[in-house]
């Protein structure tokens, strides 16, 4: 490590994250964790928090001790402190929401492998300073959540008819329900079509 | 400790579960899990099958490893909640010892197979299916038939892709749907099969 920064003001990491990097249409990471929660939009507004908190703080913390890791096990230093900060979000599920952090299963702690955490400590907190490197795990954390939010309402509004439980006015009474779109293949539908949408809207805005 | 009572029975109960695996259950296409090289890597035939194959042998020794692992060391000391740690290291840890061992023994297999191997450790569909394991409490030959099972449902999902992504690089398709979009569009239909499978068991 040289310890060299890459200067880039906050605006710009805030804009990347959110829109022009932005983690699931542009580069298709880390949809694994989070996509199979996406039928209840208040288990996907969990996996989001967790995620986004999970790479900011593990960001500031590689940032920080970027001067100290030798390049050669700087893999493992960065997946033991994302497990960390993992468990401390499954500690803390389990304690205060235990029925949630049952809903989500195995997911929480999936996302020690989600490429968007290591992605961004990799790409971006080994080069920066602390401050800018949270703020970068927490847009493209967000970034991500806004998508994935988005893929949440669409499945849990024309399956069930609600949205974070309460029940919305015509899909609860009058919408014949589509229960396919809570199913798995819901999920590979409506994350296709979220890609194509915002793929085509990026082609017109280029040409 | 789980255990499902006599020996037959747990192994009848392994080939179910092994079973479930692959059709009902399948690790990817119900659960999601291992979609970032599902997409990537599943545009030849010939190097799906390849990872596919390395996914199979690592999830079903680190489900070995891992449940030995949590059940004789972390559940007697009282530690559960470091298996995240552990089973990261574990996995690692293997991924990189049958590295080792495969550019000693077979240099042939190692072409096959060695660029893969290092994609593997962050494959959620290993970390998952040991997780899965440890919440449903399954007993260890049981936890084999699972690991087994999510290995080759996830490698028969992942050459079946690969088979029909070949035959779609002549068709015309928007050029907003190309590469990922399709591949999942395609992910959809397949789930949508796998459907089917449910009922088969109880």
């Amino acid at each position: 490590m040289n310890g060299q920064t890459v200067t880039k003001p906050a605006k710009q990491i805030i804009l990347d994250g959110l829109w022009y990097d932005n983690a699931i249409f542009r580069q298709i990471l880390g949809i694994c964790s989070t996509l199979a929660v996406t039928n209840n939009v208040l288990n996907t507004l969990v996996m989001c928090i967790s995620l986004s908190l999970v790479t900011a703080l593990s960001g500031m913390t590689v940032s920080a001790l970027r001067n100290w890791t030798p390049r050669s096990v700087r893999m493992m230093v960065q997946t033991l402190i994302i497990a960390f900060f993992v468990i401390i979000v499954d500690i803390l599920l389990r304690a205060y929401w235990p029925e949630m952090s049952r809903n989500l299963g195995p997911y929480v702690g999936l996302i020690i492998t989600n490429c968007i955490v290591m992605g961004r400590c990799e790409a971006f907190a080994g080069t920066n300073r602390p401050w800018p490197s949270f703020l970068d795990g927490l847009f493209s954390g967000l970034g991500y959540s806004v998508v994935l939010l988005a893929i949440a309402a669409f499945r849990e509004l024309l399956g069930m008819g609600t949205i974070l439980g309460f029940a919305m006015p015509y899909f609860s009474t009058h919408w014949d329900k589509w229960i396919i779109m809570v199913m798995p293949p819901g999920g590979f539908f409506v994350l296709a079509m979220v890609l194509w949408l915002c793929r085509s809207v990026e082609i017109k805005r280029k040409s | 400790m789980p255990t499902a009572g006599n020996f037959s029975s747990e192994i009848w109960l392994a080939v179910v579960t092994c079973f479930a695996a692959v059709f009902t259950q399948n690790i990817l296409l119900s659960y999601f899990l291992g979609m970032c090289s599902f997409v990537s890597v599943s545009k030849e035939v010939k190097t799906a099958a390849g990872l596919g194959l390395a996914v199979v042998v690592v999830i079903t020794a680190t489900s070995i490893l891992n449940w030995m692992a949590y059940w004789w060391v972390l559940v007697p000391l009282g530690l559960e909640f470091y298996r995240f740690i552990l089973f990261i290291i574990i996995i690692a840890a293997f991924v990189q010892l049958l590295e080792m061992v495969i550019d000693r023994y077979s240099p042939a297999l190692y072409l096959a197979l060695g660029i893969f191997l290092p994609l593997i450790t962050v494959n959620c569909a290993v970390l998952g299916s040991v997780l899965w394991m440890v919440i449903r409490n399954y007993s260890f030959v049981v936890s084999v038939g699972f690991g087994l099972g999510s290995g080759l449902g996830w490698m028969m999902a992942i050459v079946a892709m690969a088979g029909i992504r070949q035959r779609l690089d002549e068709s015309k398709i928007p050029a907003g749907l190309r590469g990922p979009g399709i591949t999942l569009i395609i992910a959809g239909i397949m789930a949508l099969a796998f459907i089917g499978f449910t009922g088969v068991l109880q």
